[in-house]
């Protein structure tokens, strides 16, 4: 049983600060939803605490289990179990997905470590099978010619290998059709568990009728403005986000 | 672009018949134990040829190389002006074997010992590799791969061993591919030359096994100035591999090599190289295949460290339907520069070469790309397809690409591909979003990059290229 706690949390980038003042914990087995318009800091907030250089964290903390990770790198907190499934994840010509993977496996061992490849190997055709992806789409390249459906479907494949303690999924639906949000949303489904928490950002009610959550925040001009269970999704799905700014201008 | 030209017209003629052999009673009247010392001239000559007991024509031969060498000036009008930093007379053009460089293995310098002990290096080749030891305990390896050949009926041998039992072959084809004149360099070579290879593949005889210079060159000690002469015969095949990933550390810091290849009809010849110099190493080496009707000749060539490597390799299409191609990976890591590129020169009809180059810069690395393809007008149905792509990685890195594609007449089909790539900051962040450290990140774009190529090198290289990468990518991150 893990914890990841935002507290108060700032983001800048550049000049601008775009995230001001956000606090939400997430506790394995749980999934959050973070809605809101575009622009509002929903994936600032992921990427600053995957920690891209960026984003500078202004203010706030971000802890795992009550410990900071905001001295650590990137490459520390994803080790510390901290995943990021991109919106738009980069393309790495010349790697394939099977490598890229056993690289980042090989990264968790210790020194001197080496992975076991028939062990390894095993481990990815199984969770493959699981996502339904071709066996073909490991010898391609990282993203590179992939469409829409496949790099997301790809970063669910890349979760479900390294077994992070918490997902981070940066509007996972975006540039979807329906069919393709549904193989990823039952991805998504079938890693969900008690040692697996996830904040899931999107626009849209319509993921949220796949990957049912348990909490559901509304984030607007970098702050978390109301939050509710997953009727709240239903709610502003009939409402819009106005109902939502005109109810806090007139608190 | 004339350079060129003299190479293929001195080419086209006829090889030189008529050997004089008066060479049984030749000796110079001069001591063996003159020390060549520093510097050049006319006497580091004679004494280089009265060691090697070589006949007076290979003598005649070194010493109006010397006078070309004098003669020409450094290239600088289109390379880099960092050649001028060579001090001819400050370098040491033969060692003879009483004078062997003397260091002990304290005075290796710490990254290099570090890298040795990285790569995996056996405790004896480490001193071997890094000067300490001059011998190296190959010399049973290189005597079984020789056995084995010569089953065959192939020679392989060092240059001057050649010179002395095989003078008819060696003469027939000696500088006739590159001649003394080609470049300021190859001169240099032609008068100065000790150590390389000889090989001579009979008619229709296929190598099975690469054969590797590295157990010969171990044998013997590192060449300064190698000279290669590889004939393959009609209908023969070869692989010829030449150098490892360990960086060689060298006090010397000019090494310029010739490597001369000829396939005669049908024959095909493959020569793969992986160099990594230490920073301190001027490299500059002149390269050059001459293939006959149908015969194919492809270079594989890997150049990593060194402080500036020139380097061209190219191949004359002298028989209709024959196939020249160049593969290249270059690494040029901070205070490097790799100048390296592909010549193909097409005199023959139906004639095909290819030229896939691949370069990496690293911080302050520098990689340029210099490619000359010709076609002239009076041929039909040549083919050129060049390739060349450039990975940046810092933003102080610089990457340079001057092809030239002289092509005549309008029965020929020509393409030329270029691009120049960054890893940005997104993708390694995304690595790194993984688990993946920011130099394991670089290093595995890195690898990425070259990763088509280096599948075409035997498993073994590629596994080592790959190790070298990790090292060099390692120490590139601020």
């Amino acid at each position: 049983m893990s914890s990841l706690e935002i507290k108060n949390l700032h983001v800048s980038t550049g000049d601008k600060e775009i995230v001001k003042g956000v606090t939400l914990t997430i506790n394995s087995g749980e999934i959050h939803a973070v809605m809101g318009p575009n622009g509002t800091g929903k994936s600032t907030m992921a990427k600053a605490i995957a920690g891209h250089p960026d984003y500078v964290i202004t203010q706030g903390d971000v802890l795992i289990d009550g410990k900071s990770i905001l001295e650590k790198e990137s490459d520390e907190r994803a080790r510390e179990g901290i995943f990021l499934a991109f919106q738009y994840p980069s393309e790495i010509p010349g790697v394939s997905i099977a490598n890229f993977m056993r690289a980042a496996l090989q990264a968790r061992m210790a020194e001197g470590e080496e992975i076991d490849a028939s062990a390894y190997y095993k481990r990815l055709y199984q969770k493959m099978d699981l996502l339904k992806i071709d066996r073909k789409f490991t010898s391609r390249s990282v993203n590179e010619g992939f469409s829409g459906g496949e790099k997301k479907r790809s970063e669910i494949l890349q979760m479900a290998l390294l077994e992070p303690k918490f997902a981070l999924m940066d509007e996972t639906d975006s540039g979807l059709d329906i069919d393709a949000l549904r193989i990823v949303s039952d991805g998504v489904n079938s890693l969900r568990g008690p040692n697996l928490g996830i904040l899931l950002i999107t626009h849209y009610q319509r993921l949220l009728s796949y990957i049912v959550p348990d909490h559901v925040h509304v984030m607007i001009e970098g702050r978390i403005v109301k939050s509710g269970d997953k009727s709240l999704a239903l709610e502003l799905e009939s409402r819009g986000y106005d109902w939502v700014k005109q109810e806090l201008a007139t608190a | 672009m004339s350079e060129i030209t003299d190479t293929l017209e001195t080419t086209l003629e006829n090889p030189v018949s008529g050997i004089d052999q008066s060479s049984g009673n030749f000796k110079y009247d001069m001591t063996y134990d003159f020390d060549a010392g520093t510097g050049l001239n006319e006497r580091t000559v004679d004494y280089i040829s009265s060691v090697k007991k070589e006949a007076p024509w290979i003598h005649d031969f070194r010493q109006s190389a010397l006078k070309t060498f004098f003669a020409k000036p450094l290239p600088t009008h289109w390379a880099t002006r960092d050649l001028e930093n060579i001090n001819f007379d400050k370098i040491r053009y033969y060692l003879s074997q009483g004078q062997k460089p003397k260091r002990t293995w304290a005075e290796v310098p710490e990254d290099i010992k570090r890298t040795f002990e990285r790569l995996g290096i056996p405790e004896q080749e480490r001193k071997f590799l890094a000067g300490v030891e001059a011998q190296f305990d190959s010399e049973a390896a290189y005597s079984n791969i020789k056995e084995a050949v010569s089953k065959q009926g192939v020679i392989f041998m060092n240059s001057t061993e050649a010179l002395r039992e095989h003078p008819e072959i060696f003469r027939k084809y000696f500088g006739k591919v590159i001649p003394t004149g080609d470049n300021k360099f190859s001169a240099l070579n032609s008068a100065v030359f000790s150590g390389g290879s000889f090989i001579y593949v009979p008619p229709g005889v296929k190598v099975s096994h690469p054969l590797q210079a590295y157990f010969r060159i171990n044998a013997e000690n590192f060449g300064q100035f190698e000279r290669t002469l590889i004939i393959c015969d009609e209908g023969s095949e070869l692989t010829y591999m030449e150098g490892c990933t360990a960086p060689k550390f060298s006090t010397a810091t000019l090494h310029s090599a010739v490597v001369e290849l000829v396939a005669l009809k049908g024959a095909k010849i493959q020569y793969i190289t992986v160099q990594n110099w230490s920073s301190n190493v001027f490299n500059l080496v002149t390269k050059r295949g001459l293939a006959h009707e149908e015969a194919e000749i492809k270079w594989i060539d890997c150049n990593i460290g060194s402080r500036l490597t020139m380097k061209y390799p190219g191949v004359v299409l002298k028989g209709r339907k024959s196939r020249g191609e160049v593969i290249s990976i270059a690494l040029a890591n901070d205070g490097q520069h790799q100048d390296t590129g592909a010549k193909m020169v097409h005199a023959a009809d139906e004639t095909t070469s290819t030229v896939v180059s691949k370069s990496i810069s690293v911080g302050q690395g520098r990689a340029t790309y210099r490619g000359v393809v010709h076609i002239p007008k009076n041929l039909k149905g040549c083919k050129n397809n060049t390739e060349c792509d450039a990975l940046l990685i810092n933003t102080n890195s610089r990457t340079d690409t001057y092809p030239a594609i002289t092509v005549r007449g309008d029965r020929h089909a020509v393409q030329h591909e270029a691009s120049v790539s960054k890893v940005s900051a997104e993708q390694i962040f995304y690595m790194q979003q993984r688990g993946l450290t920011e130099g394991q990140a670089m290093s595995l774009s890195v690898n990425g990059f070259i990763n088509d190529l280096a599948r075409q090198f035997p498993m073994e290289y590629s596994v080592e290229l790959k190790r070298l990468i990790d090292l060099e990518m390692e120490g590139s991150v601020g």
